[in-house]
């Protein structure tokens, strides 16, 4: 079974360079544009992992996060959020909201698929 | 947003192969290969339109004579005639035809309703006819080909 | 089947393995090598089971398991000497951990009380043990018990409730520890309530966990990462026993016991995973001379493959070898010399494509040790039953046959072997009033013949009693009483329908069922059996099977121009009626007289409708053939064209089953021709003359060897 990733970042260079990475390793990639876009595509699809941006408009990764855990179906889902080394405020506020895990940005693609391969079951 | 990959083609490919003087045709989708004729292993107490068997890559391929199935007038093939392989569920079998005659492209409105006087024969194995530039070909059906059961043939 | 099926599944195939290496280092210690190889093997084999057991849940299987490991544990650390008495023990508890593992695979329920005996004898040899002694329910075993002496990381893990609120998994990451190293993990379901206090939003599960691995406490943190703050976390370094020597022991940690965990097309990997872990672990102990790689090394070596794969392989195989000829054939027939290059290179290419062929049938090939292991335990038991003293003697376990082959030799050898001690040995009191040992011999061997595989099976007993047979087949109406035969036929005289010599029928020799069925599933098979006896000296079962039943031995025959293939298994002899041997009883059924009897005539081609004129048996060739149920018939054809191998092909994958045909195949020039089914011609011609003329043919089926 192909691991199905979810990637929900506004950067429309970040989502290419999440997707080019993760079909690289072998993934099928689904993408999103905001948190509320994001919602819309776990509407139809369920994923395997989420990886999401904090900062977006509309709806950010936060919101995205705790709306997803409120949801009885899919409040299991691993979600992994983009954020900076730097960020620790941002990386305990999201852990938080419930994110699984967090990649640290400018990612390197190996430890990025290497995240993944740590919540996807 | 979502990379889903759907979408086939609205119209569907055909291929259409002569016996005697008619035309008919089946979907491509179900044809294999096509390939020349080559003597059959006769099987005993099998129906008369079965030719036999040959060796297709290490299988053992039932070679159906589609004019006797069809109804029309026998005659022994040669090194001319044709065998199209084709998939019926989950059995590969050879269709004996005359010569393969075109590759169509149609719509499923356009197939008309096969006429009632048609015989039972017919019936059973024509989906519909197909007009194409003045010709009639028969969209024939390949679920009733091979023989359903032993209750078939006696 | 789903995923836990499939894992089930593979854990029963484990099982297998494992009890065969049981069986097979416990017969080693037996005869005297006690090499730590070999006990170390023994008791992993007792560890893996148990480990995997625990998994399902089988507490029964774990419990027993349990117990024996830990008295194999005595031996392996040269607390227990293995003196014959100790081996008899451990050989009773190998049976019974089967009797286990087969109640298990079949949902059935074990007789716990049968396992009660052993229990008492097992504990008895640790009876130092107090705990042992008086405890039967233990628990599994882990890291503290002493078996583990490797220094290692203890870790304690607890996860909160918000760890998998937050789409954490415990599964997940033991995981990722376990590609740091070797991992030996134990789960703690001592907090988990009753069912209706169980809060399902709760945590109640902690793990213990030993962890095999040269790795700094932060590189295993690391691990934690996502997960701190949500669980409780206690890493521990344990400082390993040293020897004097200053050597570590050897850790002793099944995987499959963790891995069994994880994710089924992971299940596939578990030995190679735990061979390279353990490796791993070597790595870090230079100093070491391990006592498992041999093990380790040689699972190792094995993968699983889908038997579809392989048998689509030897297909393509055997195409390519009929290609090869073609070509080869064409190539002489354009009349291109034999010292051309082109017709060298052939040369080459009908070298390589046999290799390959040899090659590929070599996959499916499998020694028939697996068969032969089932037999010391069979052994015991009918000696036990039939108060006789019995040494099994095996030989040429190593010899290969298709897998299919294998499991279908079992039966017939299982019966073979307890006629050879049922009826082949004698008691002990009357061996040594013979001048024999008490104790009788029955000796297995196999072995590779002129392309087929050969086991014998022959004990040192009295012989075929040939005045008894003779009397029996007598009695039973199979010969007449004035028939004259040689000693050969009077012994083969117990392969006929419903022959049985011994006059009540024994448990051990089974139900009622005689050699004959033997003979009959041995034909199955496309094989033979037959015996040789020397009264006093003991009797010889020979029984020789194709190496594959992908491929079949046949007569080549032409019927009304059709090729057609007879399988040489059902062929007695090869006849040319003569006018005088031919009989009719009807105007179209005719008998020839053969073999002191009369046998009906068949002609094939008017059988299966390729004409309607019967042929003159006086200008055919008649093959008299014997179907399963030991009916003979005489088959006409026009001409034989000689015996060849053929590969079998299926009729019903494309088209379906035909009457009187069992199989196709694809000869040489690349026609298909049929393969004959014996059973069913005869069957059918049988039930047409029998309406006809029903006493006298019955008098003519009639065996008079």
């Amino acid at each position: 079974m192909t691991t199905t990733v979810l990637t929900v970042d506004d950067s429309r260079t970040m989502r290419d360079m999440l997707k080019y990475s993760l079909l690289e390793a072998g993934f099928r990639v689904l993408q999103a544009q905001d948190g509320l876009d994001g919602l819309e595509v776990l509407k139809t699809e369920t994923p395997d992992v989420i990886v999401t941006d904090l900062n977006m408009p509309r709806l950010d990764g936060f919101g995205f996060i705790e709306a997803l855990r409120r949801d009885v179906d899919r409040k299991s889902m691993p979600v992994l959020i983009l954020t900076t080394e730097v960020d620790t405020e941002k990386k305990l506020r999201a852990k938080a909201a419930g994110a699984t895990g967090w990649i640290v940005k400018p990612f390197d693609p190996v430890k990025l698929v290497d995240a993944i391969r740590r919540v996807a079951a | 947003m979502t990379n889903s990959t759907y979408g086939e083609p609205k119209s569907r490919e055909l291929i259409a192969f002569r016996i005697g003087e008619q035309e008919f045709c089946i979907n491509i989708m179900t044809v294999r290969e096509i390939r020349g004729w080559t003597a059959a292993t006769s099987l005993p107490h099998a129906p008369e339109y079965l030719r036999g068997v040959i060796n297709l890559r290490g299988a053992v391929l039932p070679i159906i004579d589609l004019s006797v199935r069809l109804g029309l007038p026998s005659t022994e093939p040669t090194e001319r005639n044709v065998i199209i392989v084709a998939q019926i569920a989950h059995q590969q079998v050879g269709l004996l035809v005359d010569a393969v005659s075109d590759i169509l492209n149609f719509n499923e409105e356009n197939i008309q309703q096969t006429p009632d006087i048609a015989s039972d024969l017919v019936r059973m194995f024509i989906r519909g006819l197909l007009p194409v530039e003045g010709r009639m070909i028969s969209l024939l059906s390949l679920d009733h080909v091979l023989p359903a059961d032993a209750l078939e043939d006696s | 089947m789903d995923s836990l099926d499939s894992i089930r599944e593979v854990f029963f195939q484990e099982c297998d393995e494992q009890l065969n290496e049981l069986e097979t280092g416990l017969g080693l210690i037996q005869t005297g090598a006690t090499l730590a190889d070999t006990i170390n093997a023994v008791f992993r084999a007792v560890h893996s089971i148990k480990g995997g057991a625990g998994i399902f849940g089988l507490d029964e299987l774990v419990n027993f398991a349990h117990i024996f490991e830990t008295t194999l544990d005595r031996i392996r650390r040269g607390e227990l000497a293995t003196s014959p008495q100790v081996i008899q023990v451990f050989l009773r508890a190998a049976d019974i951990l089967s009797d286990f593992v087969n109640a298990a695979r079949t949902d059935g329920v074990y007789n716990l009380a049968k396992s009660k005996t052993v229990i008492s004898e097992l504990k008895h040899l640790t009876s130092t043990d107090p705990a042992l002694a008086t405890d039967e329910r233990l628990d599994e075993v882990s890291a503290e018990t002493g078996l583990l002496k490797l220094p290692y990381w203890h870790i304690i893990f607890k996860p909160f409730p918000s760890l998998y609120a937050k789409g954490n998994e415990t599964m997940l990451l033991l995981r990722a520890l376990e590609r740091l190293g070797t991992l030996d993990v134990k789960i703690d379901v001592s907090n988990v309530p009753e069912l209706q206090n169980l809060d399902p939003e709760n945590t109640y599960l902690s793990w213990k966990i030993a962890l095999f691995a040269d790795c700094t406490e932060d590189i295993i943190r690391d691990v934690f990462e996502f997960v701190e703050g949500d669980c409780e976390l206690q890493i521990s370094w344990i400082e390993g026993d040293t020897k004097s020597d200053g050597t570590f022991e050897q850790p002793d940690i099944d995987m499959s016991k963790f891995e069994l965990f994880t994710l089924p097309q992971q299940v596939e990997e578990t030995s190679a995973a735990a061979a390279m872990s353990t490796n791993n672990a070597d790595q870090n102990l230079p100093d070491q001379q391990t006592s498992k790689t041999d093990t380790t090394q040689h699972v190792n070596a094995t993968i699983r493959v889908d038997l579809d794969r392989v048998d689509r392989m030897i297909n393509l195989v055997g195409e390519l070898v009929i290609n090869e000829a073609m070509l080869s054939q064409r190539v002489i027939e354009a009349g291109i010399a034999r010292t051309s290059s082109v017709a060298i290179a052939l040369d080459e290419l009908e070298h390589l494509t046999r290799e390959i062929q040899d090659s590929v049938m070599a996959i499916r090939a499998q020694p028939v040790r697996s068969v032969f292991q089932r037999m010391p335990r069979l052994v015991r038991e009918v000696a036990a039953q039939t108060n006789k003293q019995v040494r099994l003697l095996m030989d040429g376990e190593t010899t290969e046959v298709d897998k299919t082959v294998i499991e279908r030799i079992s039966d017939p050898l299982t019966h073979m072997i307890r006629n050879a001690i049922d009826h082949g040995l004698e008691s002990p009191e009357i061996r040594v009033a013979a001048g024999k040992p008490a104790e009788g011999t029955v000796r297995l061997v196999a072995l590779h013949r002129s392309g087929r595989i050969v086991v014998e099976v022959s004990d040192d007993g009295a012989g075929i009693n040939r005045a008894r047979v003779k009397a029996k087949a007598t009695e039973n109406g199979l010969i007449s009483s004035d028939a004259t035969l040689t000693d050969e036929e009077i012994d083969n005289l117990i392969f006929l329908p419903g022959f049985s010599t011994a006059s009540a029928v024994t448990d051990i020799s089974g139900r009622g069922v005689g050699m004959d069925v033997v003979r009959r599933s041995v034909q199955a098979l496309g094989g033979r059996i037959s015996i040789a006896s020397r009264p006093g000296k003991g009797s010889t079962f020979t029984l020789s099977l194709p190496l594959t039943l992908a491929v079949l031995d046949g007569m080549v025959v032409t019927a009304a121009g059709h090729t057609l293939i007879v399988p040489l298994g059902a062929i007695l002899e090869t006849l040319q009626p003569r006018e005088r041997d031919i009989h009719a009883l009807d105007h179209n059924i005719r008998v020839l007289a053969a073999r002191g009897g009369y046998i009906p005539m068949i002609d094939v081609a008017m059988l299966l409708g390729y004409r309607h004129q019967a042929i003159d048996p006086t200008k055919s060739v008649a093959l008299l053939v014997e179907c399963e149920s030991g009916t003979r018939a005489v088959l006409l054809y026009d001409t034989i064209q000689g015996q060849r191998q053929v590969v079998i092909k299926s009729l019903e994958s494309n088209y379906r089953a035909v009457p009187g045909i069992a199989a196709a195949t694809v000869m040489g020039d690349g026609r298909v021709a049929l393969i004959l089914d014996v059973d069913a011609i005869i069957t059918s011609t049988r039930m047409a003359t029998a309406r006809l003329e029903r006493p006298r043919i019955e008098q003519t089926l009639m065996e008079v060897s």
